[in-house]
């Protein structure tokens, strides 16, 4: 492991003129390579720590470094190596997709001719090619945030950040996305990712931080925070209505309709010793699932705790 | 940054004004065009006709030329420069700009030069139209060059600190209409100060436009009310101050940074 981080936060603070404080000392670490999620509830300081790395907030307080370069001490070389797909579209809609890339590779210093090349990659890599000399505001949503990871990817930045990048997209569209993404980050880019996708945070992130209330309550590996959900609740579909549910030890089953359970287990029972008690009370079972998305699960447990938590 | 990668990113900002300076210009260039040949036809040939010499050789419409082209090169220099960098701040692309590597002083020089070349094209829209009226003599190519540089960069960095400041499209609205308007009025672009009684005539003196106008007068026609060593230390004294206050805006991210 790469003995200079990729990101580190240390006791980094933001109070706003209004007196809002977004974060009261933050401290957290992300490895190079990293597929990193921050999480967080609306206003829990995400987007101000996200603001902060791409200086457009002013910290009040403590420090973030970028590779070992500080984001508030030396803020052009910082800039060099983050890419930021923010979560508000920031783009001039009149411009045309290409010229928008190119422009932006451009205030980094990367000479046009690379530039074009570059534009040309990313747009065709995001499939906005054929939309890319016809202005801006002509694009459709999901285009729109498409382009926004084109362009933050012109300056082939070493750490990306993506504030919500799928926010509002159709499905097939955000798995495009969520591709690309793991893409880039498989050929060597670090990745920070915001969402209230928690299903797209647990397949794409390897780490994650909980944020609230401006403090981190949570930072650790996503398997270690998926292996605290002791209870889980499966959704299970009949072949046919049972009169009476049975009793299983350890198990709390509930009827949702006439062919449909659920049962709430703790994780040091088994789903065979399930199977078993249902099979002898002659009830069939044709298919299962989780009742919510575990990291969901454990996500709301974390923010319900509160200050506590932290 | 490096200096070449200052140099392209100064470049990119450059070439992104000019092409939406010429994109959009029926909004840019043909209104400047429209109003300052509105201003020879009435004033220079239908009043000025009634006026004939205010100095010896000299005509009205020709005393009024070089004090419609500043006119045309502060409004247009302004105007630029605050609409533009203030869209930018109203669409939040601006944030692409300040969340790059580029230094502060990249983004002040971009935004000026643009609205620099902005002036320069229309002031010499306004004095080719000009053209059409009387006959133009360069008597001091250089200090006609250089005010109209001088004036059209101390206007833009005024539009830039306007642009920064605006939080809403009435606050770039005001300063040209309550302010520039006025200034640019009295500023001797119909009259010679020197016409006027006391204490105007001293009240004048104290409006930097006279010496911006008076000193591009002195360039084409030989004459000015005021000196010219006044002149061009009001104008490199309003820039430095200017670029000082663009500069202090941008660092602490005034109206740009939370």
């Amino acid at each position: 492991m790469n003995s200079v981080p990729a990101l580190d936060v240390v006791e980094l603070k933001k109070t706003y003129a209004n007196g809002v404080e977004a974060l009261k000392g933050i401290s957290l670490t992300v490895q190079p390579g990293d597929f990193f999620a921050l999480l967080g509830p609306n206003g829990a300081g995400k987007s101000t720590l996200i603001g902060i790395l791409s200086s457009l907030v002013n910290a009040t307080g403590g420090d973030a470094r970028v590779f070992g370069v500080s984001v508030r001490e030396q803020r052009s070389a910082a800039m060099r190596l983050i890419g930021l797909v923010p979560q508000e579209l920031n783009f001039n809609l009149f411009e045309k997709p290409f010229d928008i890339c190119v422009n932006s590779a451009g205030f980094y210093g990367i000479p046009r001719g690379v530039a074009a090349e570059r534009a040309e990659k990313y747009l065709k890599q995001l499939v906005l090619w054929e939309k890319a000399f016809q202005p801006a505001r002509a694009m459709s949503g999901g285009m729109k945030r498409r382009l926004m990871i084109a362009r933050a990817m012109m300056s082939e930045p070493k750490l990306l950040i993506l504030d919500e990048p799928t926010a509002g997209v159709d499905i097939e569209i955000r798995r495009s996305m969520w591709k690309f993404i793991s893409g880039i980050n498989a050929a060597g880019t670090t990745v920070i990712l915001t969402t209230h996708y928690l299903e797209e945070a647990e397949q794409l992130c390897r780490n994650i931080a909980i944020i609230d209330h401006g403090r981190i309550i949570e930072n650790t590996s996503m398997k270690q925070l998926l292996s605290k959900l002791d209870v889980e609740t499966f959704v299970l579909d009949l072949a046919a209505p049972v009169a009476a549910l049975p009793d299983v030890a350890g198990v709390a089953l509930s009827r949702v309709d006439e062919v449909t359970i659920e049962a709430e287990m703790s994780r040091e029972h088994d789903l065979n010793s399930l199977f078993a008690a249902l099979s002898a009370h002659g009830v069939t079972v044709r298919s299962m699932r989780n009742k919510a998305n575990r990291l969901e699960e454990l996500f709301v447990r974390l923010v319900e705790r509160g200050p506590q938590a932290a | 940054m490096p200096s070449s990668a200052n140099l392209i990113a100064f470049h990119t900002i450059t070439r992104r004004e000019v092409v939406r300076i010429l994109r959009i210009w029926m909004q840019t260039l043909l209104p400047s065009a429209i109003t300052m040949t509105l201003y020879f036809v009435i004033f220079g040939r239908m009043v000025g006709s009634r006026i004939g010499e205010v100095a010896p050789g000299i005509q009205y419409i020709d005393y009024i030329v070089p004090g419609l082209i500043m006119m045309a090169v502060i409004t247009n220099s302004y105007g630029n420069i605050s609409s533009s960098f203030f869209g930018a701040k109203f669409g939040r692309h601006v944030e692409e700009m300040l969340a790059s590597p580029m230094p502060a002083w990249v983004i002040l020089a971009g935004y000026v030069t643009g609205a620099l070349l902005r002036g320069l094209l229309v002031a010499a829209i306004v004095l080719a139209i000009s053209l059409f009226f009387t006959r133009i003599h360069l008597y001091h190519p250089w200090i006609t060059l250089s005010t109209v540089l001088l004036t059209s960069i101390v206007f833009s960095l005024a539009g830039f600190a306007n642009a920064v400041w605006a939080k809403k499209f009435d606050d770039i609205a005001l300063v040209p209409t309550f302010v520039l308007a006025p200034l640019t009025y009295l500023g001797g672009v119909f009259y010679s100060v020197d016409a006027l009684g006391s204490p105007w005539r001293e009240i004048s003196h104290a409006n930097p436009i006279l010496y911006m106008v008076n000193a591009f007068r002195y360039g084409l026609l030989g004459i000015s009310d005021v000196s010219l060593v006044a002149s061009f230390a009001v104008m490199i004294g309003l820039a430095v101050a200017l670029a000082a206050i663009g500069m202090f805006l941008l660092h602490r991210g005034v109206g740009l940074r939370s």
